[in-house]
């Protein structure tokens, strides 16, 4: 099973919950961070690092002395990576989305596979919990490219490793955050009971609804702000999973980096009751019913 | 005319909250929320939407049904595993479809289209601290950096034909596309922090964003009572980097209480987080510029 | 003959140059010894979700001028420009089409040796 913990609004303690989550699970599990801009579940986790390495992407190379400067990349080109003027040809890597159709309509066969930087993806263990991550390199705009390749790996640790992986994703509601969530089993939505908050968590159920996962909230900082959350959440019949209060002590302990399932009894059974009703979730809705009946 | 963008690589920082008072105190200027992926600004502002428009990036390839004759080139060259046969033929998933045509142009049927993707609207609206230029990308869309573009110029021209010395935006959190395209242009990126660990390196992150496009960049440390190891850290980190630390904010409750009520925390009775805040925005003036 | 582009928020001379190179709502293209013009539309940039400057810069060296008048240029665009063989002159923001012109024919108007807005 694989579980994405999501956010519309960022700093709402998505990493937090992933976290703690890896670290109380009852089996093998994988904590993997795809918010690459931001990557920081290892800031938590602590991981030992055993291996890690360069994620290229796969953009336009150009044999000049077999190029006839005829134009159907640049035409075909919908990001302008490829242009062709008269006797020239350019190309512009950071442009390019790796679609591969220059390559694929070139009849000179003058275009090759080149390579463009996208980050680092880097793997180890914490205790017993794996640990998988990508770090998006400054200055790269796009950072689904790099997501699907820490997912292809992610898919080859489990296929060795088996077990259950927990997926910390980006904020926000638009393709970065869709592309972290669409591959899992089950999306864990998490808030704050601000109109902030609120408002994100609106556009979040929005953008992932369409996939027809299953959803649930978890409401951090409860306590705070006002009651809209719980409303919104009954109204859609969406689950509300758990809820973490607001207290300065959590958020002091999450300033020193650690783990909040562990600073009380009390925190740890509000996630061992959140794993489990998320396996409860994740099961095939007839089996649900039949659970509950 | 001033542009100054305020951005904090981690999202929950306090950073829209912080633009809505700057809103609050500048004077003359236009306001701009270039988080258009999950705008909040507007819920402290409360914009009357005076213009509305639609926003369309890209394109999407769509399969025409009748014309399609199952041959599979389509889903075999897609490199984004968009398409799909889904018993009844082969379909584009759009959420995965990244618009690249490559499908539209080696189809040997023509049976895929490739209209212009509708990928949210922005708005240029009146509020009680002055225009807000501001968008709402459809929730899933993409590019967002496109639409930074669109309403970071409608903002300057805006600024332009009402004779405003500064545009104030709200950035995104991270450091990818939209967070590229906010700092173009820009005087002075101005990073919200708090003393975490995920506080104190993303600023780092999100720094070296601003060093890599040359943007000039100044500091404030929100919550910074939480920590002050961490608070320590990131000061010594801002010194060594010569990033001026514009205001020490305490961690307090006050921020969502202005929140709650619709208004900026400038706006409820004087604290010592309104004077700090206060205090920063002169700074920001100081630094940006402004009022020369 | 020789032709230039100038980017323009209109299809007259009396329009003003746009200040956008690759989003320019089109561009005015003068014969200067005629001083016969054509305008290019560029609407479609609007919709493009990148490269709209490169795309730009294949619309006016088709169009076969040797010289851009605009406002800002950035370097990807700049660098297509120069790749197609066209001049630039930038910062002509302000201006109707026609000042511009002028300009450049009484030899007022600088050659960029580099772009005038930065990279994104």
């Amino acid at each position: 099973m694989i579980v994405a913990v999501a956010s519309g609004k960022g700093g709402t303690g998505k990493t937090t919950v992933a976290a703690s989550l890896a670290t109380i699970w009852d089996g093998p599990v994988l904590g993997v961070d795809l918010d690459v801009e931001e990557p920081n579940l290892n800031l938590f986790l602590h991981p030992v690092i055993a291996g890690s390495e360069m994620a290229h992407m796969t953009v336009p190379m150009v044999e000049e002395a077999k190029c006839t400067y005829c134009g159907a990349c640049s035409e075909l080109c919908q990001f302008k990576a490829v242009s062709v003027f008269n006797q020239v040809i350019l190309i512009f890597p950071e442009m390019c989305h790796g679609c591969g159709g220059c390559m694929a309509i070139c009849p000179e066969k003058a275009i090759s596979p080149g390579q463009r930087e996208l980050g680092e993806i880097s793997w180890g263990r914490a205790g017993d919990v794996g640990f998988l991550s990508g770090r998006l390199r400054i200055g790269e705009a796009m950072s689904p490219p790099l997501m699907r390749r820490v997912k292809a790996r992610l898919d080859q640790m489990l296929a060795v490793t088996g077990g259950d992986a927990i997926i910390d994703a980006p904020p926000g509601v638009s393709c970065p955050a869709v592309n972290a969530v669409m591959d899992s089993d089950v999306i864990l939505l998490v808030t704050e009971p601000t109109p902030f908050g609120v408002y994100d968590f609106k556009l979040a159920w929005e953008a992932f609804t369409p996939l027809g996962k299953p959803m649930g909230a978890v409401i951090n900082r409860a306590g705070l702000g006002n009651d809209a959350i719980y409303r919104f959440c009954r109204e859609k019949g969406l689950p509300i999973l758990a809820e973490i209060p607001y207290d300065r002590a959590i958020a002091e302990a999450y300033s020193r980096g650690r783990v909040i399932a562990a600073l009380s009894p009390g925190l740890e059974a509000t996630f061992v009751t959140l794993r489990d009703e998320i396996r409860d979730l994740a099961k095939p809705s007839r089996s649900r019913e039949a659970a509950h009946a | 005319m001033r542009e100054i963008i305020i951005i904090s690589g981690k999202g929950g920082t306090g950073k829209t909250s912080l633009t809505g008072a700057f809103a609050h105190l500048a004077a003359d200027k236009i306001i701009c929320d270039l988080d258009v992926d999950a705008p909040d600004l507007h819920l402290l502002l409360q914009p009357a939407k005076e213009r509305q428009e639609e926003f369309y990036s890209g394109h999407e390839a769509v399969i025409i049904g009748e014309k399609c004759d199952g041959c599979g080139l389509c889903a075999s060259l897609c490199q984004f595993g968009a398409i799909k046969e889904n018993g009844a033929g082969f379909v584009v998933d759009p959420v995965r479809c990244e618009g690249c045509k490559v499908c539209v142009a080696f189809c040997p049927t023509a049976a895929i289209r490739f209209p212009e993707r509708h990928c949210g609207q922005w708005y240029v609206s009146s509020t009680r601290f002055g225009p807000l230029v501001h968008a709402q990308l459809f929730p899933g869309a993409e590019n967002s950096g496109r639409l930074v573009m669109v309403l970071k110029q409608q903002a300057r021209e805006l600024a332009k034909a009402r004779g405003a010395d500064l545009v104030l935006c709200d950035g995104a959190p991270g450091i990818g596309c939209p967070v590229i395209s906010s700092l173009s242009g820009a005087n002075l990126a101005v990073a919200v922090t708090e003393p975490t660990p995920s506080g104190r390196h993303d600023l780092e992150r999100v720094a070296a964003l601003c060093r890599h496009f040359q943007t000039a960049l100044a500091v404030i440390i929100n919550k910074y009572d939480l920590n002050g190891d961490e608070t320590a850290r990131i000061e010594v980190f801002c010194h060594d980097e010569n990033y001026p630390v514009l205001a020490r904010l305490p961690h307090d409750p006050l921020v969502t209480k202005a929140m709650v009520q619709g208004l900026v925390v400038t706006e409820l009775p004087e604290s010592d987080f309104s004077r700090e805040l206060g205090q920063a925005w002169s700074r920001i003036e100081a630094l940006a510029g402004l009022g020369r | 003959m020789t032709m230039i582009a100038v980017t323009s928020e209109g299809p007259s001379l009396d329009d003003l140059v746009d200040p956008r190179f690759g989003r320019a709502a089109g561009f005015v293209v003068v014969d200067l010894e005629t001083m016969d013009i054509q305008y290019i539309d560029n609407g479609q940039s609007q919709v493009m979700a990148q490269g709209a400057g490169i795309q730009a810069a294949e619309l006016v060296a088709r169009a076969g001028v040797s010289c851009l008048l605009t406002g800002y240029v950035g370097p990807k665009a700049f660098k297509a420009l120069s790749a197609a063989g066209i001049k630039v002159g930038q910062n002509l923001e302000g201006l109707t089409v026609r000042d511009a012109v002028e300009r450049f024919k009484s030899n007022q108007v600088e050659i960029a040796a580099a772009a005038n807005r930065p990279g994104r």
